[in-house]
């Protein structure tokens, strides 16, 4: 479904991405994973338009998007859960989301992802009136997903979701990404939190300073060592 | 001194500044752009009225809504000519644009029609009056007030109420992650553009309305008005333009009343020193947007 080859990203004099290649398939879970500043989160903002790579290619079910303004990457149906949730804080719960469906202005296809999003998230249900900036952060990090989901995304993105927040809301949140993940959404996961992650994704990539180091199913990433190294600041020896 | 006169005169005045600002800070809001060829779409309104007056038999309300009108077409024109091709550039960029376009202007009105003022037919309304308790009221400060409450009733409504309002307000916000939603940016900014060419459209019949004539730099005070309104009131909200349009004009009309006349030439620096004063006191005008109150944790 989403396909990233030789992905070269540089900021002035900074070379964030040095030839990234990843795939991500149909109904996947696939996470992206590294230390601060591996160049994950700029995997993710090329992916969506907000960065334009130098080099590579960036594929969605077979067309390039690359040079595609984010809102034409949207229409397609790829939908970014920024780290930082990025909600508009000055707009109500409800705007929030009635903007997260911007792509999909039927008005019966918005009810229904509406009652979804009530169903994965009723806390919302009550704050709809407020504004953004009032919500905790847990309930920011809720309705960020939440945004995403209102467009029925084909392939959802997420930074760091679990960033910030207090023990039970990460089990709740990595309950809610497995769920989706069950329900078929295609999800492209970065995460700083190893071992919840390996636990629901299908296969990860290892990121450290701007390149795919490695990449498997959880399993052949554990008994190998990699994530080790990769956390260690240790470049495994090819082979 | 303060009685009803004075209160309708600072209403009427602020209608007419709130409304200036609303047209500034719309477009800052979203591109972080003080568009200084903003007092040149009330010149182009100013001068629609004056070529259609004097040389078509239009009625006045049709000439008035085809000012309002080449004022809103020459803004979304300017957006797509000179803004939008250096808007990727930079903020320094789109400045030193807006300053080209306001000369541009300027100097085409100079050239095709005259350095000297134009006299600007006005329907009679504009010099009558109407006794309200005692005290004889000027309708243009009526219409002024009127069309004020109508544009902010109307504003509001497409903030709120629609879809693309409320992009208008979240690209505001976070302008890059708007986009991310699907909102095209060229969309909202035109928007934006829109509703400030109506704005200052709209400004140019009254301030027009008030002298009966039209010159090249007719712009330069409004411009100032809105700019210095926007700092009162804030410039990242939509609100705080009103406030801000509103405080200016009761200070200045409480500066024309209290400063003794020898000091009255000076007004407009006593002005600027109470608006030196709000900067030093809060930096971020009368009124802070909610972003920079944003909850954290």
């Amino acid at each position: 479904m989403l396909e990233l080859q030789d992905v070269h990203v540089r900021y002035g004099a900074i070379t964030a991405l040095r030839g990234v290649s990843l795939s991500v398939g149909e109904g996947e879970l696939v996470a992206l994973l590294g230390v601060n500043g591996a160049g994950k989160s700029t995997t993710l903002a090329s992916i969506a338009g907000g960065l334009r790579p130098q080099q590579g290619d960036i594929r969605l079910e077979g067309s390039s998007i690359l040079g595609k303004a984010p809102e034409q990457i949207a229409r397609l149906g790829l939908s970014l859960v920024p780290e930082g949730r990025d909600i508009f804080a000055s707009l109500t719960v409800e705007e929030n989301l009635r903007l997260g469906a911007f792509t999909r202005r039927k008005e019966t296809e918005y009810r229904r992802n509406l009652s979804e999003v009530f169903d994965l998230f009723p806390v919302l249900r009550e704050r709809l009136p407020q504004p953004g900036g009032t919500l905790s952060g847990g309930e920011q990090q809720q309705l960020a997903i939440a945004r995403a989901l209102m467009s029925s995304p084909r392939l959802l993105m997420l930074d760091e979701p679990s960033l910030g927040l207090a023990p039970a809301l990460v089990d709740q949140i990595f309950d809610l990404i497995a769920r989706l993940h069950q329900r078929g959404v295609t999800i492209l996961l970065v995460e700083q939190n190893v071992d919840r992650t390996l636990e629901i994704v299908d296969r990860a990539y290892l990121m450290s300073t701007g390149l795919i180091e490695g990449h498997g199913t959880p399993e052949q990433l554990r008994t190998h060592g990699d994530i080790e190294g990769i956390y260690m600041g240790v470049r495994r020896q090819k082979d | 001194m303060i009685d009803l006169e004075f209160v309708i005169n600072v209403l009427s005045l602020g209608s007419l500044y709130a409304m200036l600002a609303l047209g500034l800070v719309i477009v800052y809001g979203i591109l972080r752009l003080v568009n200084f060829a903003y007092g040149e779409l009330i010149m182009i309104g100013g001068y629609t009225m004056y070529l259609l007056a004097g040389f078509t038999p239009l009625p006045w309300l049709v000439i008035a809504s085809l000012a309002v009108l080449a004022a809103m077409f020459t803004s979304l024109f300017t957006e797509f000519v000179a803004f939008r091709p250096v808007r990727e550039k930079s903020l320094t960029a789109m400045l030193i644009t807006s300053f080209a376009v306001s000369t541009f202007l300027q100097n085409g009105a100079l050239l095709m029609i005259s350095p000297r003022a134009r006299a600007v037919t006005l329907p009679p309304v504009f010099q009558s009056s109407v006794m309200i308790a005692g005290t004889s009221v000027p309708w243009r400060h009526i219409l002024t007030i009127v069309t004020c409450i109508v544009m902010l009733a109307l504003l509001t409504l497409l903030l709120r109420r629609t879809v693309l309002g409320i992009a208008l307000r979240a690209a505001a916000d976070n302008f890059a992650m708007t986009r991310m939603l699907g909102v095209p940016a060229n969309t909202v900014i035109s928007t934006a553009f829109a509703i400030s060419g109506l704005m200052a459209g709209l400004v140019s019949i009254f301030w027009i309305g008030r002298s009966a004539s039209v010159t090249p730099t007719i712009g330069g005070p409004p411009l100032l008005v809105a700019f210095v309104a926007t700092v009162i009131g804030g410039m990242r909200s939509l609100t705080g333009a009103v406030v801000g349009g509103f405080v200016y004009a009761t200070i200045i009309s409480l500066l024309g009343i209290f400063l003794p006349p020898d000091l009255q030439e000076f007004r407009e620096a006593f002005m600027f020193a109470i608006v030196i004063l709000v900067l030093l006191i809060r930096p971020q005008g009368l009124i802070r947007s909610r972003t920079s109150v944003e909850r954290v944790g």
